[in-house]
Order: C-alpha cells, then sequence, then structure tokens
C-alpha cells in the first residue's frame, strides 16, 4: 500500500460549528475524483459544546477509518484553541488552515481552567506549516455567523488533490438544493475563504 | 456514502423488513430514526429495550421478520426476553442489532456484546464497515431464518458513525406465506416445555458450528509476512490491514460460533498467532481452550479502540524489533478540556443551580439523561449515576439504609421524562408502595435530549412524527399511589417558586413530586425570546449569573479585589446574543439587575414580557 496515494484530513471544531458537514462536502468532492472514501466522526457529546473531530481519509482503498496521531496531512481547524490540541495529529509535512476565532466554554468563563495566550504562536512554535483564517469575521462581514464552514472549505479546497472547484461545486449543490440564494452565499464565503488563504499563505 | 447504522436501515429494508422497535442511545439511535424513511415497514420507538426486543419477537413469532435496535447497555435490559426466547426460537428472521460504544463516548460503561452471544447460545455477526454493516444485515435476516433463532449484530462506534461507499439493492417483499402457528410446547416457556427445548438448542449451535466452519464471512486474507497472524473481526480487522498490509488475517464475520478448524489450520500457516479482538479477552480464551496457541490481551489493551497507533508498537515489542516513538508537535493535554455542558437557555439549569444551593442538605440520586451533566461544574449536583431508571429505586435505598450522619439530609431524585417511562415508573411505585421519604424531581423536557431529541408516549407523538396518544404524568403519578397534594408541576425557569417548593416538599417525610414542564431547547417546541445583555456600568463582577453554567454568559474581564482584609475574585460578564435563547434565567441570579432584556421590534417581544 503506497502511503502518499492516501490523503488524510482531519477537521475539528466545536460542535454545532458544521464541521461534520464541511466533512461530507470534501468526502463529496473526494468521491467525485474517483477515490475510496471513509470518514469518521468522533463527536463526544457534540450536541452539549464538546470536541468535535471528523476524520477524512481518501484514495485508492481504505481500511481503517480514523487518522493515527502525526498521520494528518492536512488540519482544519474551526477554532483557534482546537487548532492547537491536534495540531500533533499533523505529518510534519502537513499543513494546517486554522479559523483564528476564540469559543470560551464553560470550564474556562467561570475560572477552572485559562484559554492559551496566543494559540497561533503555539502553533507556529510547533514548526507546522500555518494558515491563519479569520473565517468568523469573514462570515459575520457576509452577514450570517453560520457561513464559517463555507469558508473553511474554500481555504482548504487548494490545499487537496483535486481541484478546488469541486469542492465549490458540491458546497453550491448542497445549498441550493435548499434555497438557490443560499448557494449563492455559500459560493461568496468559500472565495473568500479561498482569497482569505492565498493571501494567508503568502504572509506566511 | 452511508454510515454504518444507515447501511443495516436499508439492508434490513431491502431483507423485506416488516417491523423494528427500539430505545435511542449513543451509538444506535440513527438505525430506527433511519428506518421511518422507508416505506412499507413499521418502525417504532419502545420504552425500553425488554420492550423492544419483545415486540420484535412477536412478529418474528408471527412470521415477519423483524429487528431490534438498542446500544450494549440496553441489551441487560433486554436480557430476560433474550436469554429465554433463545430456547423458543423465531420463525420470521429476527436480527438484535446493538451498537457497543467502544471508548465510552457517552455511556456508563463498556461492555462488550460478544458475550450474550454466548450466554444465550445465539450468534454473533461482526461487520468492520458499513459496506459489511449493509451485506451482513442481509445474511444475518437468511441465517436467523435458516436456524430459526435471534441472530446479534453487533455494532461498534466506529461501523455504527464510519461513513464510506455501499453499493445496495432491492427490496424483497415481506413474508407473506405462513403465520403464527399454534404450538404452546414452543411459544409457551414453561419448564417442561423449556427443558424439551434444551437439546434443540444445543443442536443448533452445532449446525451453527458446522455453519461457521463453511461461511463466505469467515475469510482467510493470504500474506507475505508470516511472521504473526492475525485472527480478527469488526473494524479491528480494518486496524490490522491499516497496521500490517502484508500479514496473513484471519477474519471473522461470523464470529459465534467461532470456527476452531477454519483458524487452526490457520495458525499452521503462521509462525506466531495474535488475536486482535474489542474489547475484551473472548476469542483469545476460547482458542487456547481448543489448544490453538495464541496471544492477544497479554500484549494489547482490553479496553478502548484497537487504532494502528495502538497495534504498531505492540507488534514490534512482542516481535522484540525497535518500538517506533513520536515526537508530539504540541502536547495537547496543555490545552484545556472541552467537556460537553448543558445546551444555552436549557431548561435543566435553573433546576441544578437550585439544587446546588441546597447541596448540603441533601443526597441527589441521579440518572441517564443530558441532566447526567449536572454531575459536572459548576453544579455539581448530583451524588449517583447507575443506570436508567435507578435514581427512583437507589433514593429509597438511600433513605431506608441512611446512617446517623446523613440523618438530617433530604433524599432527591431526578429523572427525566424518557428515562421515568424507561425504567423510572416501576422504580416509583416502588418508592410510594415502601413508604419512601424522597422528593422525586421529573424534568419534562418532552423529547428525548441526550440522543438529539426522539419522542416516546409523553411528548405526544411516535417515531414518523405523526399524532400519537400522549401520557398525562399527572394522573399517571397520582395511579401509582402519590398523593395529589404532593404533585406539582413547575417551570424550571422560574428559580423561586421551584426553589420553594423543593424546600417545603423536603420537608415533608413521604413521596412528593415535582415535574418541570419546559421543553428542550433543541426541540420545536422550543421558543426562543429576545436575548439578554449585561449593563456594563451595573455589572459588580459578583459572578453569581456564571453558576447557572448557561455557555452563553462569558467573562469579560477578572479582577482581584481586597476586601475586609481578603482577597476577592472578581468576574465581569457578557452574554453571547447569538447564543442566547431569553429564557432569563441569569436575571434572577443578579442581585444589581444588571442584565436586561435587548428589545429589538420582533414580534415575539410581547411574548418575551410575557415569559420573563
Ligand atoms: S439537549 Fe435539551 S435537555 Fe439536553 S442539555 Fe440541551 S437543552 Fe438541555
Ligand atoms: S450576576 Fe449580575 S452582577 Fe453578578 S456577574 Fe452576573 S451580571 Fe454581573
Amino acid at each position: 500500500m503506497a502511503e502518499s496515494a492516501i490523503t488524510n484530513v482531519l477537521l475539528c471544531g466545536i460542535g454545532g460549528q458544521g464541521v461534520l458537514t464541511a466533512s461530507e462536502i470534501l468526502a463529496e468532492a473526494a468521491i467525485a475524483a474517483g477515490h475510496d472514501v471513509k470518514k469518521t466522526e468522533v463527536a463526544g457529546m457534540a450536541q452539549r459544546g464538546g470536541v468535535v473531530t471528523s476524520h477524512l481519509r481518501f484514495g485508492p482503498k481504505i481500511f481503517s477509518p480514523a487518522i493515527p496521531p502525526g498521520q494528518a496531512d492536512v488540519l482544519l481547524a474551526f477554532e483557534l484553541a482546537e487548532g492547537l490540541r491536534w495540531i500533533s495529529h499533523l505529518k510534519p509535512s502537513g499543513i494546517a488552515l486554522v479559523n483564528t476565532m476564540r469559543v470560551i466554554p464553560p470550564v474556562v468563563s467561570t475560572g477552572l481552567f485559562s484559554y492559551p495566550v496566543d494559540p497561533l504562536a503555539d502553533i507556529r512554535a510547533s514548526g507546522t506549516r500555518m494558515v491563519p483564517i479569520d473565517a468568523g469575521g469573514i462570515a459575520k462581514e457576509l452577514g450570517n455567523a453560520r457561513l464559517v464552514n463555507s469558508v473553511m472549505l474554500g481555504a482548504v479546497a487548494g490545499a487537496l488533490p483535486f481541484a478546488p472547484d469541486s469542492v465549490k461545486e458540491c458546497l453550491v449543490k448542497r445549498f441550493s438544493a435548499k434555497k438557490p440564494e443560499l448557494g449563492v452565499l455559500n459560493a461568496q464565503a468559500f472565495e473568500a475563504g479561498r482569497a482569505a488563504a492565498a493571501a494567508g499563505a503568502k504572509a506566511a | 456514502m452511508m454510515s454504518g447504522n444507515e447501511a443495516v436501515a436499508r439492508a434490513a429494508w431491502e431483507s423485506g423488513l416488516a417491523l423494528a422497535s427500539a430505545y435511542p442511545g449513543t451509538p444506535s439511535t440513527e438505525i430506527l430514526e433511519e428506518l421511518t424513511q422507508y416505506p412499507d415497514l413499521n418502525a417504532q420507538w419502545a420504552v425500553n429495550e425488554k420492550v423492544a426486543l419483545e415486540v420484535a419477537i412477536g412478529a418474528a413469532v408471527a412470521g415477519s421478520r423483524s429487528l431490534a435496535a438498542m446500544k450494549q447497555v440496553g441489551v441487560n435490559v433486554a436480557a430476560d426476553p433474550l436469554m429465554s426466547q433463545s430456547l423458543a426460537g423465531v420463525v420470521g428472521g429476527l436480527v438484535l442489532v446493538v451498537a457497543d460504544d467502544v471508548g465510552l463516548s457517552s455511556s456508563q460503561n463498556e461492555q462488550d456484546t460478544r458475550f450474550w452471544g454466548r450466554f444465550a447460545h445465539i450468534p454473533v455477526m461482526e461487520p468492520a464497515d458499513a459496506q459489511e454493516a449493509f451485506e451482513m444485515t442481509k445474511a444475518a435476516f437468511d441465517l436467523s431464518e435458516k436456524f430459526e433463532t435471534i441472530v446479534i449484530l453487533r455494532l461498534t462506534t466506529r461501523v455504527c458513525h464510519v461513513k464510506s461507499l455501499v453499493t445496495v439493492g432491492e427490496r424483497r417483499p415481506p413474508n407473506s406465506e405462513g403465520g403464527f402457528t399454534y404450538d404452546p410446547n414452543r411459544w409457551v416457556l414453561v419448564p417442561s416445555t423449556a427443558k424439551r427445548r434444551l437439546p434443540l438448542q444445543a443442536e443448533r449451535e452445532k449446525a451453527l458450528k458446522a455453519e461457521s466452519e463453511s461461511s463466505p464471512l469467515n475469510v482467510v486474507e493470504q500474506g507475505s509476512d508470516k511472521r504473526v497472524g492475525f485472527v480478527t473481526s469488526g473494524p479491528g480487522y480494518l486496524h490490522v490491514k491499516e497496521s500490517f498490509p502484508d500479514a496473513p488475517v484471519l477474519k471473522l464475520g461470523l464470529s459465534h460460533p467461532a470456527p476452531f478448524e477454519i483458524i487452526r489450520a490457520f495458525a499452521g500457516t503462521v509462525e506466531r498467532l495474535v488475536v486482535v479482538e474489542e474489547t475484551e479477552k473472548l476469542l483469545e480464551t476460547e482458542l487456547k481452550a481448543e489448544g490453538i496457541g495464541c496471544t492477544g490481551k497479554d500484549i494489547l489493551p482490553s479496553n478502548g479502540e484497537l487504532a494502528p497507533e495502538i497495534l504498531i508498537p505492540a507488534i514490534a515489542k512482542f516481535l522484540g524489533e525497535p518500538v517506533p516513538v513520536r515526537k508530539l508537535a504540541h502536547d495537547s493535554s496543555l490545552v484545556f478540556p472541552r467537556p460537553p455542558t448543558m445546551c444555552v437557555g436549557c431548561p435543566h439549569l435553573g433546576v441544578y443551580y437550585t439544587l446546588s444551593k441546597l447541596r448540603r442538605q441533601v443526597t441527589i440520586s441521579g440518572d441517564i439523561g443530558c441532566y447526567t451533566l449536572g454531575a459536572l461544574h459548576p453544579w455539581k449536583a448530583l451524588d449517583t449515576t447507575t443506570c436508567m431508571g435507578a435514581s427512583l429505586t437507589m433514593a429509597l435505598g438511600l433513605d431506608k439504609g441512611r446512617l446517623p450522619k446523613d440523618a438530617d439530609k433530604s433524599v432527591v431524585a431526578v429523572i427525566g421524562d424518557s428515562t421515568f417511562l424507561h425504567m423510572g415508573i416501576q422504580g416509583l411505585l416502588n418508592l410510594v408502595y415502601n413508604k419512601g421519604n424522597a422528593t422525586v424531581l421529573i424534568l419534562d423536557n418532552q423529547t428525548v435530549g441526550m440522543t438529539g431529541g426522539q419522542d416516546h408516549p409523553g411528548t405526544g407523538k411516535d417515531a414518523y412524527g405523526m399524532p400519537a396518544p400522549k401520557v398525562d404524568f399527572i394522573k399517571l403519578i397520582e395511579a401509582l399511589g402519590v398523593k395529589p397534594e404532593r404533585i406539582h408541576k413547575i417551570n424550571p425557569y422560574m428559580m423561586p417558586v421551584l426553589f420553594k417548593t423543593l424546600k417545603d416538599e423536603m420537608a415533608i417525610p413521604e413521596v412528593s413530586v415535582i415535574i418541570t414542564d419546559q421543553p428542550c431547547v433543541l426541540i420545536e417546541d422550543h421558543q426562543r425570546f429576545a436575548p439578554y445583555t449585561v449593563i456594563e456600568e451595573a455589572c459588580t463582577g459578583c459572578g453569581n449569573c456564571l453558576k447557572t453554567g448557561c455557555p452563553a454568559i462569558l467573562v469579560r474581564k477578572r479582577e482581584t479585589v481586597a476586601k475586609n482584609g481578603k482577597d476577592q475574585e472578581l468576574a465581569f460578564v457578557d452574554i453571547d446574543i447569538s447564543g442566547c435563547t431569553g429564557c432569563g434565567l441569569c436575571t434572577e441570579t443578579c442581585g444589581p439587575d444588571a442584565i436586561k432584556r435587548m428589545m429589538p421590534p420582533t414580534k415575539t417581544s410581547k411574548e418575551a414580557q410575557a415569559h420573563g
């Protein structure tokens, strides 16, 4: 089994951020590109604000659905501290796309734990390639905080072994099915994410 | 792409399924939800797993194909009919789908359902992924009808929730020939019948052994690296293939009864035999008893998943090879934990805030559901949780078995609506009948909240969302013997009323029941109101509102001030208005009245006023 033929994408975030939807859209794009695909989520009571990760693996033939630590090619983090939490799942040659939005849980609010001071610096210090994305800000500018996952999809699309536009197609198809306007809006978010990633990659 | 649960549902439909019955429980819930999407079959939520299995048995005895689905702990509840019906068997195919929560993502224990197969003399099938879940569901129905026995399809979290490509087919028509045959010597399990059925069960098991030896579900995959050969089943197979692509593998799909002859022959072709099984040392013990030399749990863990990162170093060590060590890019244990919390605006928040205020005066007997989270920070308001329904039964024990130290403490039992219908009714009856002294809180959020909002007899809707008869909790509780004046229905967002009622009832030495009546925020019936905001100048930083545990309340800034010679921590707060449901609970905790409703000119503002 040629290892390089398999692509491992780890998506992480918090319940309700659309991590699983994003993962499904990437899976569809991978299927369209002719890959065998497996996808598994580890959602420890995600509905209740817990951590959500989705493991997406594709290639000629996939056995185990879970990405072993240190084997992810791409980390797509929907929240800043979650990006730091999962950074060690990346290969040394991997790339992390990290939403700079912070989501503070009650254990931090009530003073039991503290939120890392500068997670971006910690991620950088780990030596991995990282592109920060202000997906929360971009989504708000487009008028809907729920667009975060489409922004993140745009950001990651360039880091995958198939055409970014095929991800966009799957995204638009999914949302247009509900309402055509939603398709347009999500496509905008996708393009904004793509541009942000390109700009971020240049800066880094 | 389908998840394992979706694949089971599809395959069951294609197999001509007539009836399915289940109680929701992670990771099995979606099987029944998915089945409601298919035409020409009857899918139902049962009040518990014993009921679910018995309904399925009824259908199978009548000649139809049926399915019962549950999570691992549910089988304990269903054990009674399972053990007995194994003797009488079935006519129409009956598949019992059990989802084992391997790795304990949301259960009170991690148990290996394969034991039930041995215990009940029932065959067990173990798919590894969604495609196999699809194929084995079909095979399970055929096997069930061929041998007239219940078949256990054992899934694990990794099968239930992994999505992969599945090739599907067509539905075969449901059974229409045959039907129920009058045969009390089979169906009426009095001792004489059971005795007569025992040898038949033994014969069936023998025949199943032969079946297993020739089953296409048990396959040897040759490999070039013969130093270690693996015997494995379920997702263990995938982890082995991933970790050791060149090793010989014997994959057991029909894993009980185990095909010892195939295994023995396989063992002869490899240098060492390793059993990779999740979770218990079960097959390994059987193989050793058969005189087949092997290892397994001496080198592998007996709980959790056996992922490649566990298998690869374990086998390297076993072979005396250097164990690969991995340098961490960042130690993730340094990042704060993010445990599950109750939702923003959850109707249980007020109940647990109130209980936490009464902490020293009560022993709190808890149960299974979202409200089990009340055991966590910041409420810390649960003393026990064992299993579905145990809050009420244990409350009686906590009351009657109390020692002098606890003489002044009241016993409070907390249970949800669905859990009450699942196992609580008998507990309450027992509590009243035995003259217990406990205050029972039934947190009726009008759904099964924990598993994502399924219906039950208390919601007035069936599994399809269609209207169904609705249980009247007050009448039911009265009928169980609780005095009418000891039964209260309360809005849990009105904390002063809740606090007073609870205090009053705790003081009365008999059984009282307080029902809270606001819906889970995730269901349709829940209504959002205009959000609240904190007036910055008015907030004194007391941090009281944070103790409700509502995740929408965030700390804006922390300060330490000296007060009466002591350091005092202040936490000034903000409310995340995008999350706030406008329930108003926090306003009742704020002395200086710093939390005010934002009043955008929406149509809900009038209702909001009426509400808050
Ligand atoms: S799902 Fe419903 S019951 Fe459970 S924590 Fe959320 S609001 Fe509360
Ligand atoms: S309860 Fe009121 S004063 Fe105290 S922290 Fe909360 S908003 Fe501020």
